[in-house]
């Protein structure tokens, strides 16, 4: 395929993802809180299409416990509805409604991620989790690194005590004890934050532990860049300080920035559940996929329930999606730019 | 051909530095008082393995305040009086008999004669008196003082003769005997000289060398690897012998390793790498489980352990300028009904069924079924109402709004947050059900885990907490070590500290009950009062008693009289009699790594 194939199909896949995941209310046939306490780590409901009396619209069988975990019962079928009737919920945080992508009447439950260990179905939990973690992730990702452009730059193109001053102070941040400064951070907190609060709060931590990194590397670059040849050049024929970023160093920093937005999205994704450990993170039952994944943290999970890494696929579907993207963007620049 | 030789002597140095080392049992003297201890004949030699989920911190019994130090400290020493793990009641152990005077203050313990420490020096009453001094010693600061001072008076240890002791109390004290449980004797000879320089507590770290240290325990260490084990080896002087009058322990060796936490516990016993695993949460039991038929493990739900959780609210004085929204949120705690309604609508067996996997039991009292001498059977069990929860709010002034809201007295929504250790997954699955249970009620709950030590601050310190899930007891069943949770000024009154005077008339008839068992030598009359004590907190709430989960435990098959128990140490307990049974013997010694 073409590059300019490739970014069309992977923006689209992307679109329809983050629309799936911005409009989880409606794709959603449970609400994410909603337990159910006689299906705990129940497995993916089974869609059929047959049973005994023949062929009849896509229908499911409800779990029943079993000493070995779950078996169907068979005696009754609950087909599968659309646009159907359920739980209320709200699309985009404003317009109240109850209607569903698909849905089964009760008592029947349709699990098609399986349940967590408090029977809350794991696929709705997944499509509103990835609400906060991939806003968290994307947002703190962007600040992060529009932060770490502006130190490195300034360090990298004017250096002497700016260079200094700043590599010495992202030193500093980086050998900070993060560990206690983070639980002497909680302690100055009010013990319930809001779910705009946690997410702000998110942002900020994950931001000022991780702009530090990323500036070193852009700095370096602009550190190199500056006494290329053609900037000195462009610097002879009269190029101002901005001018001479703008054309031809940050451009070198294009690269580096994408590959670097790549890994951190899915880390920072997974380092919410680590701050959720101070009590900083998404607290229960609203779901996030750091906060799922932390059950996997137990190991009788991680060998038993493994529907219940459904966030992790997710985490590695979202992020290779990006990196993917992240690549034919940067060759389709590139041959552009040559072009 | 040569190298083939070579290599073969190589092996059996190796073989014969990692094993054969461990000393034989010293031959039985007949002026010993040796103990005679029932249960099976096993057969010597073979090394034990358990994985520990930290390092300890110190060998110094003394000193010790961590369960991981103890489980291997208490290994290598012994007591003068034990509690049967298994029959809960006191025995005779380095005392070989004991008399209580009439009034119950003063005991004389007549010691073992001819036994000796596992360094081969005689232990004898001067030992005994010196042990007691430096569990006294303020300077020392052992956490084991408290039990041993009673009003601000220490007791008093006197030596009648070289084997003869008097114990003085300086009040009446029920079951005193218990106290010396766990109260390490330790050899007079070894640290004499570091208690009199000032620096006992440096002496016996970690650092120490073998031949510094020595107990009356089955095992003393033999070598100490930074980050990885601690090897123990037979006691050879150990002063108790089995039917057939060979001494124990059986065992060579018994090796702790560090593997970190549960989960690698449990990993490591799956590898086969570690002989038994103990304290093992329901999901990793029903794991193993799962492997039993192929493996062969023996694996044991002993019933109820004596650990409760439980919810509690924050009833402290608090700062009402500093913390006006607690202050202001603790007039509904402080409401009898407002408790009950919670204890009401709290859905017990699904903690149960959810948290621990149906190994567990539902709580309603302090004392649970795991206690078999002081449980009060007459504590009702109500089954979970929503209804009676509305009927007690709505008679205490609460009202509903119409999105079904609870509001207070004033008009103000009831929300609240529960705090809870953010290591602990079992709490905080009690803390996700209790929020869904309460809002059926309208109320608005919220779950903060937190750093456990971060909670401990607010929970005891800076009162900064409205409600937490905690979890309390699982030492010894005696009502005795609970005296700090229940009198008004006990340490761990955990939803009320530092009261001057009892703040509630109930608290001040808990306080006089509990000071009047302490003294109350008769049995029955002891029950009386403590059943009396367990019903007044029944019904009044100040914690909400959730759950306690099973003691469970695994071992391997061919390890012989395992015989755990629902106390601490839960397997080792009778380490001195553990063996490898024979057939299987062979294959382990080829796995020696």
């Amino acid at each position: 395929m073409r590059p300019k194939a490739w970014i069309v199909v992977l923006s689209a896949l992307l679109a329809a993802l983050h629309l799936a995941i911005l409009a989880a209310g409606f794709i959603a046939p449970y609400d994410a809180a909603s337990q159910n306490r006689d299906l705990s780590y129940a497995p993916p409901t089974h869609v059929h299409l047959r049973d005994a009396s023949g062929w009849h619209l896509p229908f499911v069988y409800r779990w029943i416990p079993d000493p070995d975990g779950y078996r169907e019962d068979t005696s009754t079928r609950y087909p599968i509805h659309f646009f159907t009737r359920g739980e209320a919920h709200k699309i985009l945080w404003i317009f109240p409604s109850n209607l569903h992508l698909f849905g089964v009447d009760e008592p029947g439950r349709i699990l098609i991620a399986g349940a967590d260990s408090f029977g809350r179905d794991e696929f709705s939990r997944l499509l509103y989790g990835g609400q906060i973690s991939l806003a968290v992730g994307l947002l703190a990702t962007f600040i992060t690194l529009a932060a770490a452009t502006v130190v490195g730059t300034v360090a990298g193109y004017f250096g002497k005590w700016a260079d200094e001053f700043l590599m010495a102070l992202g030193e500093l941040f980086l050998c900070l004890p993060w560990f206690y400064f983070l639980v002497g951070a909680r302690a100055f907190l009010p013990l319930h934050v809001s779910a705009a609060g946690t997410f702000l709060l998110l942002i900020i931590v994950i931001g000022i532990i991780g702009w530090a990194r990323p500036a070193r590397l852009i700095r370096g670059i602009v550190l190199s860049a500056r006494n290329r040849n053609y900037v000195l050049a462009a610097r002879g024929f009269g190029g101002s300080n901005f001018y001479l970023l703008r054309r031809h160093i940050l451009p070198e920093t294009f690269a580096i920035l994408l590959t670097q937005a790549a890994l951190l999205i899915p880390q920072y994704v997974a380092a919410e559940a680590t701050l959720s450990f101070f009590g900083l993170g998404v607290s229960e039952p609203v779901p996030s996929w750091g906060n799922m994944l932390s059950a996997l943290q137990q190991y009788n999970v991680l060998v038993s329930y493994f529907w219940l890494l459904a966030p992790a696929a997710a985490l590695v579907i979202t992020s290779v999606m990006y990196w993917l993207l992240a690549d034919v963007l940067h060759h389709w620049i590139q041959s552009h730019s040559i072009n | 051909m040569r190298s083939i030789a070579r290599l073969t002597v190589v092996v059996c140095l190796l073989a014969a530095s990692g094993w054969a080392a461990a000393p034989a049992p010293a031959a039985i003297n007949s002026s010993e008082d040796l103990q005679r201890q029932d249960g099976d004949v096993g057969q010597y030699g073979g090394r034990l393995v358990i994985g520990q989920r930290a390092e300890p911190k110190t060998l110094n019994p003394v000193t010790a305040t961590d369960a991981v130090s103890r489980e291997v400290i208490g290994r290598c020493h012994a007591d003068l009086i034990s509690i049967n793990r298994m029959s809960q009641k006191t025995e005779p152990a380095l005392a070989e008999s004991w008399k209580t005077s009439p009034d119950g203050r003063s005991f004389t313990l007549k010691l073992r004669k001819g036994i000796r420490f596992s360094d081969g020096q005689p232990f004898d009453a001067d030992d005994v008196v010196f042990s007691f001094n430096l569990y006294l010693d303020e300077a020392i600061g052992s956490p084991q003082r408290d039990l041993l001072v009673m009003d601000g008076k220490p007791l008093v240890v006197t030596k009648l003769d070289q084997y003869t002791v008097r114990f003085t109390l300086p009040r009446p004290y029920a079951a005193a005997e218990r106290l010396f449980d766990g109260l390490a004797m330790l050899p007079k000879h070894l640290l004499e000289k570091s208690y009199h320089e000032g620096h006992f507590a440096q002496a016996w770290s970690l650092n120490s060398a073998p031949a510094e240290i020595a107990g009356l325990g089955p095992f003393r260490l033999k070598q100490y690897v930074t980050g990885q084990r601690i090897v123990l080896e037979r006691n050879p002087y150990y002063w108790k012998a089995d039917r057939n009058n060979q001494r124990l322990p059986y065992l060579d060796e018994l090796v702790f390793l560090f593997v970190g936490g549960e989960d690698q516990q449990v990993m490591r016993f799956e590898a086969g790498e570690t002989d038994m695993v103990s304290r093992l949460s329901s999901e990793n039991y029903s794991l193993l489980t799962k492997e039993q038929s192929r493996s062969g493990w023996q694996l044991a739900d002993l019933g109820p352990s004596l650990e409760y959780n439980f919810l509690v609210f924050n009833l402290n004085d608090v700062n009402a300028g500093k913390m006006g929204e607690i202050a202001r949120k603790q007039a509904w705690f402080r409401d009898l009904k407002f408790r009950q309604a919670a204890s009401a609508a709290i859905d017990r067996d699904s903690i149960v069924r959810l948290v621990y996997g149906t190994r567990g039991t539902a709580l309603w009292g302090n004392v649970g079924p795991g206690d078999k001498l002081w449980m009060n059977q007459s504590i009702p069990h109500p089954q979970r109402s929503l209804d009676a929860a509305r009927q007690l709010l709505k008679s205490a002034g609460f009202s509903w709004n119409g999105s079904g809201q609870l509001l207070d007295p004033s008009g103000k929504p009831v929300e609240f947050t529960i705090v809870t250790s953010s290591s602990n997954t079992q709490r905080i699955k009690m803390a996700t059900l209790i929020q869904d249970d309460l809002s059926h009620l309208g109320m608005q709950v919220h779950v903060v885990p937190l750093d456990f030590r971060a909670m401990l601050d607010r929970v005891f310190q800076s009162f900064d907490y409205e409600a937490a899930i905690m979890g309390l007891g699982g030492g010894d069943p005696d009502p005795n070590p609970e005296m700090n949770v229940w009198m008004s000024n006990g340490a761990t009154h955990i939803w009320h500290l530092n009261e001057a005077q009892p703040a509630t008339s109930w608290e001040r008839e808990i306080d006089t009950l509990m000071q009047q068992q302490m003294i109350t030598l008769n049995y029955a009359k002891r029950k009386q009062l403590y059943d009396r004590v367990q019903q007044i907190i029944a019904e009044n709430v100040p914690f909400i008693f959730l759950a306690t989960p099973d003691v469970l435990v695994g071992a391997k098959s061919q390890i012989g009289n395992f015989h755990p128990a629902v106390l601490d140490h839960y397997t080792l307990w009778n380490a001195d009699q553990l063996y490898l049974r024979a057939a299987t013997r062979g294959v382990e010694r080829a796995g020696i790594r």
